[in-house]
């Protein structure tokens, strides 16, 4: 029955798309993956081809070209029915306070392209009804730190938009889940130094999705279980001692 | 700047540490950088894969990219681990031609050290069978290398140790196999006579190996364990082990086997003590055929996490030689009756017979080759010192993937194919671009 489901990965160059990817692909589903570099995604596409003998495309879509959505929706083979959207760019928080451009790439990257991106798909699978939406946010986006705020607001903004998506989908029988994976060895937190309990694998977050995704409870999940607390504890925090910790 | 050493974690050297994410995003690197070398996932022992400025891990180009039911013909990049590769085609019923002692290597690292198996007398090195690959030149170019296209530079980067440019992609043939089991059989072997006999015996086995317990002396002096094993037929199993699944699956990483070591600190009594209850148990098994799953077979260290700390802080050497067979015994007896008279404490040995030679800087020839490990310590420098002289005057040769310690002299010595290597890194402007610490310690 799985054999004709289709996922729509949309970042599927990234670490956690791949994972994703392969999940669901292993699970016996058809794959498309979106993204903005197509030789970097075609390579995942063959890896997990090969892998699980899964059909794999490859799909071109920049996240920040909003106005060519609606035909990149038109276009693909088939209207997916699952869409996991992984799209992320942690950017440079510094950078960002002074240089308004990237500040505004942030911005979009975080939240317009991924929102109105999921926000389509949703009006569709309203029509049809059915249709499951993942959005992978981040915990940057319950409480607004010094260090990262641009991201975080963006991501904010995200977890809001799909809070309010699941709201209106709900009685409809249509899922919204919202992942927050806290830190992640990936390509975007190379380098940096994790505490290692509050750190997850990329293959985790992938089997984390999949299983949320697929099991009708979930509306809002942290990856590791830890983080739920963590973040408690963090939003807990008196706004006037919070303002004046370095975070 | 980071410390890199190889398994052995000896020596310590610092380099740059670049990771590009895909094959495409290699070749600038090529010539932003230089004193650079490709480094896989760091099992190459001594220096090999630490750039003598910089070093280029391939882990992050592990994808696999093609793959044909028809023919076994796989296409992959180079950092893809021999593991992942394992876990994803065993099930599908093929197997790679040629696998090391250790299945967290990469395919790039496997080409660039020209590795060798069980199975060498037979098959030859993983370099044999090589179809093609693409490799990421000094100047920023690409060459795609098969014996019909870019011939010298494709058998020269084979067994190359990353000198003449970073393997991007690589395409091979997996052997198809009806089980995931080994069928082996034990043969005891109560001196260094009896084991290279036994070793020539079971040539026409396809894979054969022989553990020796390198502190015996006397009369018992190479007194070996003869493992022959050949892949498992669906009859074998039924024969063996009726009801067993074909593929069962690879518990990855911690499986219980016959290694399992405490970590207390080695010395000449306790590896005594193991190596004899090691023999004896093994010699139990002796005589009639039974099934072992193919990791414990092939990778039977894996099992155990970072083995290599067992021998703690100062890390430990591995020395690999091969010996020509015309002087094969009375040269192995030599070297066997240096190490059990210092008694430096070594897990058991591994010898193993080896086929014809791949040529240039790959390490196998035909003979006979034995690897042991020794922990780091001031004598152990000039025992190794003497067993080269013993090498050398037999016509053999070091392995390069193991070494960290080998003179200029002694590698040039056993490598006739060293000139022609090195005109080669010239003609592609490699010499002084490319080059890893043991580049700059062999001269190559």
């Amino acid at each position: 029955m799985n054999a004709s489901r289709t996922l729509l990965l949309v970042g599927g160059t990234s670490d956690i798309g791949r994972a994703t990817a392969l999940c669901y692909a292993q699970a016996g589903w058809r794959v498309l993956l979106a993204a903005r570099r197509e030789d970097d995604a075609k390579r995942n596409a063959d890896d997990i081809a090969v892998r699980t003998g899964a059909e794999v495309t490859v799909h071109r879509l920049d996240i920040l070209e909003t106005s060519r959505f609606q035909t990149f929706v038109d276009g693909l083979p088939q209207l997916p029915d699952t869409v996991v959207c992984v799209v992320g760019e942690l950017g440079d928080q510094q950078r960002g306070q002074t240089d308004l451009s990237h500040a505004t790439q942030i911005l979009r990257t975080n939240f317009e392209g991924p929102a109105l991106l999921l926000g389509a798909f949703a009006e569709r699978f309203l029509e049809r009804g059915s249709g499951t939406i993942v959005g992978v946010s981040s915990v940057a986006g319950d409480r607004g730190r010094g260090s990262n705020y641009l991201y975080g607001a963006a991501k904010a903004g995200f977890t809001a938009f799909l809070s309010g998506l699941r709201n209106r989908l709900a009685p409809a029988g249509l899922r919204v889940v919202t992942v927050k994976p806290g830190f992640v060895r990936t390509q975007m937190t190379a380098g940096m130094k994790l505490p290692p309990v509050l750190t997850a694998e990329a293959e985790e977050v992938g089997r984390r999705i999949f299983t949320a995704a697929e099991n009708r409870k979930s509306d809002v999940i942290y990856v590791r279980p830890v983080w739920r607390p963590v973040m408690m504890i963090i939003d807990s925090i008196p706004e006037r001692i919070f303002k004046r910790l370095r975070l | 700047m980071t410390e890199l050493s190889g398994w052995g974690r000896y020596p310590w050297h610092p380099s740059d540490v670049l990771s590009p994410s895909s094959p495409p995003a290699v070749p600038p690197l090529m010539t932003s950088h230089t004193g650079l070398v490709a480094r896989g996932n760091g099992r190459a022992y001594g220096d090999a894969a630490i750039g003598e400025r910089v070093t280029l891990v391939t882990r992050r180009l592990d994808r696999i990219r093609a793959f044909d039911h028809a023919t076994g013909r796989v296409r992959v990049e180079a950092g893809l681990l021999l593991a992942d590769l394992l876990d994803v085609m065993v099930p599908k019923g093929f197997f790679p031609p040629v696998v090391p002692g250790t299945k967290f290597v990469t395919i790039g690292g496997m080409i660039a050290s020209d590795v060798h198996g069980k199975n060498h007398h037979r098959d030859g090195g993983f370099g044999d069978h090589v179809e093609s690959l693409t490799l990421a030149l000094p100047d920023g170019g690409i060459a795609e290398c098969s014996s019909a296209e870019n011939s010298d530079l494709f058998r020269a980067t084979i067994g190359g140790m990353g000198l003449t440019g970073t393997i991007l992609e690589a395409t091979f043939r997996l052997r198809p196999v009806e089980t995931g089991w080994m069928r082996q059989q034990t043969i005891v072997a109560s001196c260094l006579d009896e084991a290279l006999e036994g070793l020539r015996a079971s040539s026409d086995a396809t894979y054969s190996v022989a553990w020796i317990d390198c502190l015996a002396k006397g009369p018992s002096l190479g007194r070996s364990l003869i493992y022959v094993a050949e892949h498992a037929t669906l009859r074998d199993l039924d024969a063996l082990r009726p009801g067993a699944k074909a593929f069962f699956p690879s518990r990855s990483g911690r499986l219980s086997i016959p290694l399992d070591l405490p970590p207390f600190a080695l010395n000449r009594h306790s590896v005594a003590a193991f190596n004899e209850m090691y023999f004896r148990v093994g010699a139990m098994k002796a005589g009639y055929p039974f099934l072992v799953h193919w990791n414990p077979y092939f990778f039977p260290l894996d099992g155990i996490g970072d083995w290599n700390r067992i021998y703690g802080r100062r890390g430990f050497l591995q020395y690999q030689c091969v010996i020509p067979t015309a002087h094969a015994g009375p040269a192995l007896s030599g070297l066997l009756d240096r190490i059990s008279q210092r008694g430096l404490a070594s897990f058991l040995a591994v010898l193993k017979q080896m086929g014809p030679s791949h040529g240039d800087l790959s390490f196998p020839m035909e003979g006979f080759t034995l690897a042991l490990d020794l922990p780091v310590s001031e004598g152990v420098f000039p025992l190794l010192d003497d067993l080269d002289r013993i090498v050398v005057e037999a016509g053999g040769r070091l392995y390069l993937a193991k070494d960290a310690r080998q003179s200029p002299s002694t590698f040039e010595a056993g490598y006739s194919g060293l000139p022609r290597f090195r005109d080669l890194r010239r003609a592609i402007g490699a010499t002084g671009r490319i080059s890893s610490r043991l580049s700059a310690r062999l001269g190559i």
